[in-house]
C-alpha cells in the first residue's frame, strides 16, 4: 500500500530527533515515489539508508519505465487517464514534487523494464 | 526512566499504595508513558498528555485526578462557579436547572455561570482568524488540552498550527474576572472555580500553554460535585428561592460546543471533527504524511464523544449528548450577554504560539541515537513481537528501546525464558519462527 514506507521512515526520523522540516521533505518525496510505483510498476523495492548527514532513498521498480524523463519532470505532464484524474491522482506533479523536496535526485529508466529513483535529502 | 530536563504539571497521579500492577493502564496509554516495575505502574512525566485513558481502565482506582478541595471556595468572599453545559446534562430530566442551581448555592457558591457563554463571540473570532491566517492549514482547535499536549509531544510539526485564541472556558473566566473588577471588587475577594469533566483541563489551568496565566483559582472534580448535588437533592427537596445571580442561559451554539462537531459545524471552509485518542492520532499521522490535504480547520477531541465522554462525567456519554441536543432546541441563537462579551473580551482572546516539547527518544546526539536505534532493531528480532506486556513495557518495541537506553534488560522478556525452558509448548502456541527472526 502506498504510504507504508514513508510512514516507517517518518517514524524512524522522528525518533532520531531529525528536524521537522527535513522529515516533511523526506515524507513527501517518498510518498510521491511510492504512489508512482503502486500506480505504474508491477513490483518495487524501497530502501532507506539514514546516517547523521543525510537520508538516502532508493526505489527500484520493474515496470513500464519512463519514455522521456525530461517531459515527466515537467509540472502538469501526466500519462494518467481521465478516470484516474477524477480520483484526484495523475495531476502531473509526482516527479516535480519529488525533485522540489530532494537535495539530489537521480532517475535511471529503461522503457519496458523499469525505473530506479535515488533521492538524497540532507539532514543538516 | 531518564530524568527529563523539564517537569510538567500533571493532573493524574498513580497512588502507589493502591496500584496492583495489573498493567491495564500501560496498555492503553497513547504515548507509552507507563511502565510496570516492582509490581507498580510508574508514569513518565515528559510523555504524559493527561488524556485519562489510564484513569478509565484502572480496576483499583489507583489513578487519581489532582483536583482542588471544594472547601477552599470559602477563602473568597465572592465564589463564582463556571459550569460546562455537560454538567447539567448529566442529570437528564430528573432534576431541573433550577433545582441543580439551588443545591449549588447551598453548597456555597455565590454566582453560577455557564462556561460556553463566550462561544458566540469566539465563533466569529475563529472564522476571522482562519480567513486571515497565513501559515499552513489546517488550523487546529485550541479547545482540548489533551490534544494540545499530544501535539506538543508527538506531533511537534503541528504546534504552529494550533489556533492562537483562548478556549471558551478562559474567555468566560476573563469576562467574570473583569466584571468584578469593573464593579470595584478587590481581586483577592473573587474566587473563580471550574467544574471539570476531565484531567486535561486541570493541567491546562494549572500549567497553561501559549504564554497565558489562567484567572481560574481552583478546579472542582465533576464526579464529586455531581454526587454532592444528587445527594443533597435526594436528602431534602429544596424549594427556597435564591436571589443570587444565575447566568445559566446559553445559545444553541454554546450548549453544543463541547460535543463532537460542535465547533467544526460553525467554522467556514472545510472543517472536520475527530474524537477519541486513537482516531486523533491516526488522523494526525495521515496529515503529517500529507495523505490528507485541503482541510481548513480541525476540531480534535481526546475523548470518545468529546466532553460527553470525559473521564469525570457520570452519566452515559450518549445520553448526555442526547440531553444537550434536547435542551438546545429551546435555546436562542445568540447568548443574551453576547454584546457585553464582545465589548469586553474581544481584546483578551489571543494567546501566544504553543511551543513543542518533543521528547528525546534515544539520544540528543544523532550518532548515538542511530546506534541505539539499530541495536533496538536487532533486539526486536529476538523478541517475540506479541506485545504481551509481561516484561513491564507496553510492547516488544518499547522493551527494545528501554534496553538500549539502559532502562531494562533482555531478561525482562518472560517468553524468552519460557521458550528456553520448554520450547515445545511455546512453539505449539506461537509457532517455530517466533524467536530469532
Amino acid at each position: 500500500m502506498a504510504g507504508t514506507a514513508s510512514s516507517q521512515v517518518k517514524r524512524a526520523l522522528k525518533q532520531l530527533g531529525v528536524d521537522a522540516s527535513v522529515i516533511k521533505r523526506v515524507v513527501v518525496a517518498l510518498y510521491e515515489a511510492e504512489v508512482n510505483i503502486v500506480a505504474h510498476a508491477y513490483k518495487g523495492i524501497i530502501t532507506a539508508d539514514i546516517d547523521p548527514e543525510r537520508v538516502f532513498l532508493r526505489l527500484v521498480d520493474e515496470g513500464p519505465g519512463i519514455e522521456d524523463i525530461e517531459k515527466a519532470m515537467t509540472p502538469g505532464f501526466s500519462t494518467a487517464s481521465q478516470e484516474v484524474r477524477e480520483m484526484g491522482f495523475g495531476a502531473g506533479m509526482g516527479l516535480p514534487n519529488i525533485s522540489r523536496n530532494a537535495d539530489v535526485l537521480n532517475i535511471h529508466s529503461i522503457p519496458g523494464k523499469g525505473t530506479t529513483l535515488e533521492i538524497t535529502i540532507l539532514i543538516k | 526512566m531518564d530524568k527529563q530536563p523539564h517537569m510538567f504539571h500533571h493532573a493524574l497521579r498513580i497512588r502507589q499504595e493502591a496500584c496492583i500492577g495489573c498493567s491495564r493502564c500501560m496498555r492503553v496509554c497513547p504515548t507509552e508513558a507507563l511502565r510496570v516495575t516492582g509490581g507498580k505502574a510508574t508514569l513518565h512525566p515528559g510523555l504524559c498528555v493527561d488524556c485519562g485513558e489510564c484513569f478509565n481502565v484502572c480496576p483499583s482506582r489507583a489513578v487519581v485526578v489532582e483536583d482542588d478541595d471544594i472547601t477552599q471556595i470559602f477563602n473568597y468572599k465572592h465564589r463564582i462557579l463556571l459550569i460546562p453545559a455537560i454538567f447539567f446534562a448529566q442529570f437528564q430530566e430528573k432534576l431541573t436547572l433550577e433545582e441543580i442551581n439551588s443545591v449549588l448555592y447551598e453548597i456555597g457558591f455565590t454566582e453560577l455561570c455557564t462556561v460556553e457563554q463566550g462561544v458566540d463571540l469566539l465563533v466569529d473570532e475563529i472564522n476571522k482568524y482562519i480567513d486571515t491566517f497565513e501559515g499552513s492549514k489546517p488550523v487546529i482547535s485550541s479547545f482540548c488540552p489533551a490534544v494540545i499536549r499530544l501535539i506538543q509531544v508527538r506531533f511537534p510539526v503541528f504546534a504552529d498550527q494550533i489556533l492562537r485564541l483562548l478556549p471558551p472556558l478562559e474567555v468566560t473566566a476573563q469576562y467574570y474576572r473583569g466584571d468584578y473588577a469593573r464593579h470595584g471588587v478587590p481581586l483577592d475577594d473573587v474566587g473563580i472555580f471550574y467544574v471539570t469533566p476531565c484531567a486535561a483541563k486541570i493541567a491546562a489551568i494549572k500549567a497553561p500553554v501559549g504564554g497565558y496565566v489562567s484567572p481560574i483559582n481552583g478546579v472542582i472534580n465533576m464526579t464529586q460535585l455531581y454526587n454532592k448535588v444528587f445527594l443533597a437533592y435526594k436528602q431534602k427537596r429544596n424549594d427556597s428561592e435564591h436571589c443570587s445571580l444565575v447566568h445559566s442561559s446559553l445559545s444553541k451554539t454554546g450548549i453544543q460546543w463541547a460535543t463532537t462537531g460542535g465547533e467544526a459545524s460553525h467554522i467556514r471552509g472545510r472543517s472536520l471533527a475527530i474524537d477519541s485518542m486513537p482516531n486523533v492520532i491516526d488522523f494526525l499521522e495521515r496529515l503529517e504524511n500529507e495523505e490528507i490535504t485541503g482541510v481548513d480547520y480541525l476540531e480534535l477531541r481526546a475523548c470518545d464523544m468529546s466532553c460527553c465522554g470525559g473521564i469525570l462525567v457520570q452519566s452515559n456519554r450518549f445520553l448526555v449528548k442526547e440531553r444537550l441536543d434536547q435542551l438546545a432546541k429551546d435555546l436562542p441563537d445568540k447568548h443574551p450577554l453576547d454584546e457585553s462579551f464582545r465589548e469586553t473580551c474581544s481584546g483578551c482572546i489571543p494567546m501566544d504560539k504553543i511551543e513543542p516539547r518533543a521528547m528525546v527518544k534515544y539520544h540528543s546526539d544523532i550518532n548515538i541515537a542511530l546506534e541505539r536505534m539499530e541495536e533496538s532493531r536487532r533486539l526486536r528480532r529476538l523478541l517475540p513481537n506479541i506485545d504481551c506486556g509481561a516484561c513491564g513495557a507496553p510492547s516488544c518495541e518499547a522493551l527494545a528501546d528501554d534496553i538500549v537506553c539502559g532502562r531494562a534488560s533482555l531478561d525482562n522478556c518472560l517468553l524468552i525464558h519460557a521458550h528456553e525452558a520448554d520450547p515445545a509448548t511455546i512453539e505449539q502456541i506461537w509457532g517455530k519462527k517466533r524467536f530469532n527472526k
